[in-house]
């Protein structure tokens, strides 16, 4: 797929997208299977070298399970895992480059804050004083230098995150793993920590991968992000692209807010290297002018998909011949503040949602409650998806 | 407490509940003390029955014996118990592990005599001399499972991400048991240890079925002097037993109770957080 730059690039940084480029880890059909359950499903994948890539997915998918034997505390039924080149499939954990941030924490009670983080360092026969420094030197990472005689339960729950963190990253491990590392953080807390990480990331140059069920977190940290569902991949890409292109109606469901719409395929013909496709909504009652990809044969039922803020909405029709415009009439409005979600009825009865900033003050608010409106988008706005 | 001082049922009940419980018990305490030879007749204060205990070659050789059986015992079957408590509490799945974990239980409820007799069938097919060893290896083989039922409600507490967490930072498995797990359920391992050898030092139907020539054991040694008539000797050696089962027993729940209360304390800190 020809590619262009979608939604704010973050950094320069996109080693997948050069075929040369060997993977840092890589997933090679790997299956694993607990008893006749299978977890996850002849899985492939590859993860670069200083990437951050996050598992994204409803619960029960198998992304624990996945970064568990990354980690090697699961083996895999079939397949195998390489890691910097060389295969780690049955190598055992305390033998593996690779440090995992627990969920749990799982700090060892009996043991304070330095000694925590020391554990690691200790198993490597590190001299005295190296695993000294190195352990002050992971304190102030994470501003705990005060805590350093504390025991676990004597720290609140984002100080013993900051160690379980600090801990794991103490060997300066080929890849951390955080699952889940956020989850029982607040809000506030959760943000400046994910900006914490991303600039640790950034710093120690290391290979990250999240465990995470919050897209929102996905997207703000992850320069790719692998959507997961009952074992299995749906789609790999960077967050701009899943959010614009997703591959699937469970892919674009799963992140932000979308309206689908069941399409037949009426027209097709070649355009620039893609295709200009016309399809026609029992369901809006409408025709709509599609930029796709690539081309779909004529008569195929598609799911058309949109999100709320590419729409636009007016009184009057718009005059532009090349936008996609439906007529519609205000169902209902929720003001959320910096936005409002209109819920717009269209001919079949069908409800449409469209994102309307907030630029001006409430009470001026021009389009209201019943009112008949013009909802329009051009042809690249949405995507079409085999359903 | 304020509307059980009012309440004469409530407490007429525990007292005669707790002498029929006690009474027999002090009894023989306070005539241990009795300078009179004539264990049911009062005759003034006296320790002399105690040292007389000293005397007693024959209770002091029952009293090492079995000490001796009590601390083997006890220390293989904590080895054992905690080994097979690990293994039922989740370390590798197996095919019949529930079945394993009900089998755990089995002797804690079986009639002793059919323990004891067990055994002694059990050594003599193998034609095994009786003495010393086969006493350890039958107090051995059902405190065990005491052990493992103790030390299994500990590892229930116990986080197994722990040891993960301590593989992953290039901990061998091995060493991590002993670094992380064990100090964690170290109070549960004591207190089956405790258990154990309490056990062993009472148990008097499997040392008798088990036992041969040259090895009494106390209670052995107690019963069949009984046997000829109480002495106040007789009350002494018992009190000095009901000292020390006490204390064992204190032990236990003192080791439990910390562990509980070292539990809590995190936990309240946690939810405070
Ligand atoms: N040891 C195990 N034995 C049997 N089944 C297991 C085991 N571990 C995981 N599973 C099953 O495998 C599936 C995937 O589990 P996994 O923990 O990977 O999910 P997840 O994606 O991490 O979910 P969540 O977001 O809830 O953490 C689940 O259905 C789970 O029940
Ligand atoms: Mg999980």
């Amino acid at each position: 797929m020809a590619k262009k730059p979608l939604g704010p690039v973050r950094r320069a940084f996109a080693p997948w997208e050069n075929p040369e480029q060997q993977p840092f880890i890589e997933f090679r059909n790997v299956t694993k299977r607990f008893g006749s359950f299978v977890a996850v499903d002849q899985l492939s994948l590859k993860i670069y070298q200083r990437e951050f890539h996050a598992l994204l997915g409803g619960s029960g998918c198998g992304k624990t399970t996945l970064m568990r034997m990354l980690a090697g505390f699961e083996t895999p039924t079939e397949g195998q895992i390489f890691l910097d080149g060389q295969e780690i499939t049955r190598i055992p954990p305390h033998r593996r480059p690779v440090n995992m941030m627990f969920q749990s924490y799982a700090l060892f009670p009996h043991l304070n804050v330095e000694k925590n983080i020391a554990f690691g360092l200790k198993q490597d026969n590190l001299p005295r004083s190296d695993i000294k420094r190195r352990v002050d030197e992971m304190l102030a990472l994470v501003k705990l230098e005060a805590f350093a005689k504390r025991k676990p339960h004597q720290l609140s729950g984002g100080q013993r995150q900051r160690v379980a963190l600090a801990r794991s990253l103490a060997k300066r491990p080929k890849v951390l793993l955080l699952d889940e590392p956020l989850a029982a953080l607040d809000k506030k807390l959760r943000e400046e920590t994910q900006i914490e990480l991303m600039n640790l990331q950034e710093e120690l140059r290391m290979t990250f991968l999240i465990v995470t069920h919050d897209q929102e977190e996905a997207m703000n940290l992850a320069d790719r992000i692998s959507v997961m569902n009952s074992g299995h991949i749906l789609q790999v890409a960077t967050p701009g692209e899943i959010y614009e292109q997703p591959v699937s109606r469970y892919v674009a469901d799963f992140i932000g807010d979308i309206n689908f719409f069941e399409c037949k395929v009426t027209g097709c013909r070649p355009q620039n290297g893609g295709a200009s496709i016309t399809l026609h909504s029992e369901e809006l009652g409408n025709e709509i002018k599609v930029k796709a990809g690539h081309p779909r044969m004529i008569g195929d039922a598609v799911t058309f998909a949109i999100r709320p803020e590419k729409m636009r909405i007016s009184f009057e029709k718009p005059l532009d011949p090349s936008l996609n415009t439906i007529k519609g009439e205000v169902w209902d409005i929720a003001y959320l503040g910096d936005v409002s979600i209109y819920h717009i009825k269209v001919s079949q009865g069908h409800i449409v949602r469209t994102i309307v900033a907030n630029t001006t003050r409430l009470v001026e608010r021009p389009i209201s409650w019943e009112d008949k409106v013009w909802l329009s988008f051009d042809a690249e706005a949405g995507v079409i998806l085999s359903q | 407490m304020k509307a059980l001082k009012k309440d004469w049922f409530s407490i007429t009940s525990l007292v005669l509940g707790f002498s029929f419980l006690y009474l027999p018990i002090v009894i023989l305490v306070v005539f241990s003390f009795n300078s009179s030879k004539l264990v049911t007749v009062w005759g003034g204060f006296s320790t002399k029955w105690y040292s007389a205990l000293l005397h007693n070659e024959q209770l002091l050789s029952a009293v090492y014996i079995t000490l001796r059986i009590g601390l083997v015992s006890a220390s293989i079957a904590t080895v054992l118990g905690t080994m097979a408590a690990l293994v039922l509490a989740g370390r590798g799945r197996f095919m019949g592990r529930t079945l394993f974990s009900g089998m755990i239980y089995a002797p804690l409820v079986m009639p002793e005599i059919i323990l004891g007799l067990s055994m002694l069938l059990l050594f003599v097919a193998v034609d095994q001399a009786r003495g010393f060893w086969t006493i350890t290896i039958a107090h051995t083989s059902f405190t065990m499972c005491y052990v493992a039922v103790v030390v299994q409600s500990r590892l229930a507490m116990f986080d197994q991400s722990l040891e993960e967490a301590a593989r992953d930072l290039g901990c061998p498995p091995l060493k991590a048991f002993f670094v992380i797990t064990l100090p964690q359920i170290l109070p549960g391992v004591l207190a089956g240890w405790m258990l154990a050898f309490t056990l062993s030092l009472d148990d008097l139907v499997i040392a008798s079925f088990t036992s041969g020539p040259g090895a009494t054991t106390l209670p052995m040694a107690i019963y069949s002097q009984v046997r000829r008539g109480v002495t106040p000797e007789i009350n002494a050696i018992c009190t000095i037993m009901i000292t020390a089962v006490t204390l064992g027993v204190i032990t236990i729940s003192l080791l439990n109770k910390q562990a509980h209360t070292k539990k809590q304390s995190s936990a309240t800190i946690r939810a405070g957080s």
